[in-house]
């Protein structure tokens, strides 16, 4: 699949890798729509525009890198991965089968394209970091992005990355943060508050991009604008909606691990049909 | 004596958990966002102001309930077991069990019984790291009945505990009121050639298993082993005696939990006795659904079966094993 800057083309993408998404965890019948779908708007991004990738040279330490540190969203990484040709696109019926090159959660040993293991949350980034350190002595200039939930941010351990990153100077990290609001109890500020996000960052010496992340040429340009930071890390801060595409999974916690029932997948497949015309 | 009806080991930790925050004001809960899947919502739905969601922040949920504990408190501390017993190892072993402090830790979802979510959720050591803590009281209850039983007596011993239920529901072995006892086995049927020792849902299976082995004219021991720590030494040596050859069943890997601490106990005293170990022999496993990982990954009937068998070869003629005993 070639890359494209095309607005359009990017959105049309998006569309289709959520209905992959939809039917992939409607077939398994377990796993996570919601923080799949306030994810791929990004992934998309990354992964047909502005990501260097390619299936076959993943050891290319000239190769830009994603990590999926919120493993649980793996589905959306699946349909990129596929659409990308790391795999046919036939494997995706797959998910969390026995024998499946599909795990549950991101892992390693059994998926083209996948080159670090998550599902426990919070340890993304500090592999991000590894990487990023690694190519900097091998004077590499691609780049490491990290993808993190909102709920994840909660967990110690992306706080002693994020001083990491920053001690470092990686400006070949770009965090990007999946602030949809909810996690797997319920909204973010009610089970423990993030807020205020940017000055934590910030504080913690990172540059911050704020951007809606289902506006396509914002996350284009946010993608664009981290290439510029230097002798520092950025994070990109982009408000989504979890279940983002299907309305009624829109901002329902349930939504985060509760896989479509037929009558939900017709009508899901309905709207995304839809608003893919 | 089984019933074969399924019960949630987890719904009765909640039922219980809201019993106990009535009875006792002391009582405290905390979970890491999944209080959902560990049932710890119900306490919260009841007395809001005495559960505490420490978010995704399993290590900060450990500690605090260690300061918890120290100020008088009765913590009951719950997440994945994967989660409480790996992600939060050190804070258990030195916030809460250096200190003998009175935290619960009780972690649903343990073994490989998680299923779909794939490797990265299976609790596969969770009884291992555990059962190296010191100080720490290790619990796999077998049913619904044992679960609540457990977690009330939990609740009036001191001391810290870490308990596991599951998140599939597990065929009901005990009648309402059965009694569970810290350290203490039980044998649930009897037998001369060989007894399984087994702990959690693969009671169920060993009971299954003993009904084929006693129609190949093999008299079989079952007992449930719900305590790890402190193990029943007592009973796995009387059953060593009268038999000479043990099976071990667990939901686990086979290093370091239930077959480990039998072993330890057989190794190092009289009568020998062959001990087989029936658990997870692989180093990892994948996504599936529960019923085919149990099978395809050895834990199940015909395994215990083949082990039984085994560790009826492997058993010392008498002759033999009064000789070696010098
Ligand atoms: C260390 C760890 N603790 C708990 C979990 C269970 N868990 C899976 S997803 C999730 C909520 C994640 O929320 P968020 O990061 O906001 O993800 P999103 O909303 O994008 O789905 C939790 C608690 C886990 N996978 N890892
Ligand atoms: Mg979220």
């Amino acid at each position: 699949m070639s890359k494209t800057n095309d607005i359009e083309e990017l959105t049309r993408i998006a569309n289709e890798l959520r209905i992959d998404i939809i039917e992939m965890l409607h077939k398994s019948g377990s796993g996570h729509p919601g923080g799949s779908l306030s994810a791929i708007d990004i992934l998309t991004a990354l992964y047909f525009s502005r990501m260097s990738h390619s299936p076959g040279s993943t050891n290319d330490s000239d190769h830009d890198i994603f990590i999926l540190s919120k493993g649980h969203a793996a589905p959306a990484v699946y349909a990129a991965l596929a659409k990308s040709g790391y795999f046919d696109k036939s494997h995706l019926g797959t998910l969390r089968q026995i024998d499946s090159i599909l795990s549950g959660h991101p892992y390693s040993q059994s998926t083209p394209g996948i080159e670090v293991t998550t599902g426990s949350l919070g340890q993304g980034l500090s592999m991000a970091n590894g990487i990023a350190i690694a190519r900097k002595l091998d004077r590499r200039s691609s780049r490491v992005f990290c993808m993190m939930g909102d709920g994840e941010i909660q967990e110690g351990q992306i706080w002693e990355a994020a001083m990491t990153s920053a001690h470092y100077k990686l400006d070949n990290v770009v965090g990007i943060l999946d602030n949809n609001g909810l996690q797997i109890d319920g909204f973010c500020h009610d089970i423990m508050s993030l807020e205020p996000i940017g000055d934590k960052w910030r504080a913690f010496g990172w540059e911050v991009i704020e951007i809606n992340g289902h506006d396509m040429s914002q996350i284009l340009d946010s993608l664009d604008e981290a290439l510029t930071i230097k002798y520092k890390p950025t994070l990109i801060w982009a408000h989504t909606v979890k279940g983002k595409g299907v309305s009624f999974m829109e901002n329902v916690a349930k939504y985060h691990g509760t896989t479509p029932t037929d009558e939900e997948l017709q009508r899901a497949l309905l709207e995304l049909t839809a608003s893919g015309n | 004596m089984s019933k074969k009806e399924n019960l949630s080991l987890r719904d009765a930790y909640g039922e219980t958990l809201v019993e106990l925050g009535g009875e006792n004001p002391h009582v405290v809960v905390l979970d890491a966002d999944l209080s959902g899947s560990t049932r710890t919502s119900k306490f919260a739905k009841k007395f809001p102001d005495r559960f505490f969601n420490i978010g995704i922040a399993e290590a900060d949920m450990m500690s605090t309930a260690a300061g918890l504990a120290v100020a008088g408190k009765i913590p009951f501390a719950s997440t994945f077991a994967v989660f409480a017993s790996g992600r939060a190892w050190d804070q258990v072993r030195q916030s809460i069990c250096f200190s003998k402090l009175n935290v619960k830790i009780v972690a649903s979802h343990g073994g490989i019984t998680v299923g779909e979510d794939g490797p990265t959720h299976h609790a596969m050591e969770d009884l291992a790291l555990m059962r190296v803590m010191p100080n720490l009281t290790v619990i796999v209850p077998v049913d619904a009945v044992e679960t609540a039983s457990a977690i009330r007596v939990m609740a009036q011993t001191n001391g810290p505990m870490y308990l596991r239920t599951a998140r599939e529901k597990f065929p009901v072995l005990y009648d309402k009121g059965e009694k569970f006892n810290i350290g203490k086995g039980k044998e649930l049927k009897n037998g001369s050639d060989v007894a399984i020792i087994a702990c959690g849902l693969m009671v169920s299976v060993a009971l299954e298993a003993a009904e084929q082995l006693e129609q190949d004219g093999i008299s079989t021991a079952v007992i449930n082993m719900s305590t790890i720590k402190p193990i029943d030494s007592e009973l796995i040596l009387r059953v060593a005696a009268t038999t000479g050859s043990i099976v071990t069943a667990e939901e686990h890997s086979i290093v370091g939990g239930l077959g480990s601490a039998v072993a330890e106990v057989v190794c190092e005293n009289e009568p020998v006795a062959a001990v087989v170990r029936v658990g997870m022999k692989a180093q990892l496993a994948q996504s599936g659904k529960p019923k085919e990982l149990l099978e395809l990954y050895g834990m199940n009937k015909s395994s215990i079966v083949g082990a039984a068998h085994r560790a009826i070869a492997l058993k010392r003629e008498p002759a033999h094993k009064s000789g070696s005993s010098s």
